[in-house]
């Protein structure tokens, strides 16, 4: 049970799956979901850009849906499959879009790209060959403030377009 | 965890299993209490400082209030039904065009996939989509509290100013109704922003009713253009509905344009909300005139 009785309000546990993993933790109730993969999970490769739902940079997957993790309450979380972008390597191989946007070079300073890759990832799992226009709709919510833009649309390009590399599943 | 760290004000929170339990809470929190929906306007408010509740009633655990039926009278939306979900839903793509074209400009994924038709409504934002088409299509709000039951609120009588709404303080908002037309219309809803999910500089929602090649009836909204959305009638525009549809669209934008003392701000200053106003509006008719069925012939484009 989340709800705690009188005031002020003692911590409040919550269980939820995190990149296939049952977790647990004690929350406050104004800690986020990001706060809570960051701060009690370790999970640092979430990043938090602006906290007010601007920027794109803490974009999970929750319920398999795209969602911006500085604007869920962890508590809200409950119950929820989190999949972060540390989930999406498995075994220490990158996925297919990971490589395509490492060998395209759609990063320079990096901040924002676990935003984009979890975005990107969210648009291939419902669309595997989306037009450039759908790409650009799909990343216009995340923000990066170094490439313009360009490269990283021709990385999730390539995930799109290129071969499957051995070993990693298309995300 | 070092809660100096952490970006929200301290509240308490509550995620009660039915909606009595919290209606109570919300009537008990005086005024200090706030709805959790989807979180993607109250979070933003609150990490600003623009709000700060001393509890949050999350409603994630109540039953019913998501989801979407279709009747003879006409289409009911739970309030927590998220956007996206009503975007793709089969009854809005097959039976509200109005709505799924306003729901296409509404917010990036990751924003539609936990924000909610009711949460929109409820945050009243004067640059949103949804309370325009509300006004155009003339929605029911149903709200229920514990003091006085279950009451429904037009929307012509629920959008009072920025973020203000009609809604009393220990009041939930349960889902919103969209009545069956009683004649066949063609719509639109058209809105230039920066960015595809941006917030619109002007937005605007239109239905048109056709007699054979005249316009029978118009009805407008605009978002983005004062402190609410504006609705506008045929009559209220003193437009002469015998003239050419073609010249009608034009009066009527130049009308609509006239009538508007809209802001300026960052994104766009006041002539130019004018003019995206008027040309919007031309548009819109125009797109709306030709999708509406003509009665006894055959269905518009």
């Amino acid at each position: 049970m989340l709800e705690s009785d009188g005031r002020p309000q003692g911590p409040l546990t919550i269980r939820l799956q995190v990149n296939g993993e049952e977790r647990k933790g004690e929350v406050e109730g104004r800690t986020t979901l990001a706060d809570f993969l960051r701060d009690q999970l370790g999970l640092t490769g979430t990043h938090l850009g602006c906290e007010h739902g601007v920027c794109g940079a803490c974009t999970v997957l929750l319920d398999s849906r795209p969602a911006r993790s500085c604007l869920v309450l962890a508590a809200s979380a409950e119950g929820s499959l989190v999949e972060t972008v540390e989930g999406l390597a498995r075994k220490g191989e990158l996925s297919r879009l990971q490589r395509a946007m490492w060998d395209s070079h759609s990063f320079q300073c990096g901040f924002c790209t676990p935003g984009f890759l979890i975005q990107a990832a969210a648009l291939l799992a419902e669309n595997p060959s989306p037009t450039e226009v759908e790409v650009r709709c799909a990343l216009s919510g995340n923000l990066c403030r170094c490439t313009g833009y360009e490269s990283i649309v021709r990385g999730v390009m390539a995930a799109v377009e290129g071969p499957e590399p051995a070993g990693a599943g298309p995300r | 965890m070092l809660s100096w760290l952490l970006k929200l004000p301290p509240f308490d929170y509550r995620a009660p299993e039915s909606l009595e339990e919290g209606l109570g809470l919300l009537a008990a929190g005086d005024g200090d209490a706030r709805v959790l929906a989807g979180g993607q306007s109250l979070i933003p408010m609150m990490a600003l400082r623009l709000a700060r509740p001393s509890l949050l009633i999350d409603l994630r655990r109540v039953g019913g209030l998501a989801g979407i039926r279709v009747d003879a009278a006409g289409m009911q939306i739970g309030a927590l039904t998220t956007q996206l979900v009503a975007e793709r839903h089969p009854a809005v793509r097959a039976s509200s065009p109005l709505l799924l074209e306003a729901l296409e400009f509404i917010g990036h994924p990751a924003i539609c996939s936990r924000g909610t038709v009711g949460g929109s409504l409820c945050h009243a934002d004067p640059a949103a989509e949804l309370p325009a088409v509300a006004l155009v299509l003339e929605a029911e709000l149903t709200a229920r509290s514990l003091r006085r039951g279950e009451r429904t609120i037009a929307a012509q009588d629920f959008f009072l100013g920025p973020f203000t709404t009609a809604l009393e303080f220990d009041e939930v908002v349960t889902g919103v109704g969209l009545p069956a037309p009683p004649q066949p219309r063609g719509s639109c809803f058209l809105e230039v922003s920066r960015r595809p999910g941006d917030f619109a500089m002007v937005g605007v929602a239109a239905s048109v009713v056709r007699n054979g090649d005249r316009v029978l009836d118009l009805r407008l909204a605009l978002s983005g253009v004062g402190d609410r959305p504006r609705l506008f009638a045929l009559d209220e525009l003193e437009l002469d509905a015998q003239a050419a549809p073609e010249s009608l669209f034009k009066v009527a934008g130049r009308s609509v344009g006239s009538r508007l003392r809209p802001h300026e701000d960052l994104h766009a200053s006041a002539a130019y909300r004018k003019h995206l106003a008027t040309v919007l509006t031309e548009r819109a008719l125009r797109k709306a005139y030709a999708r509406a069925p003509i009665p006894g012939g055959a269905a518009g484009a």
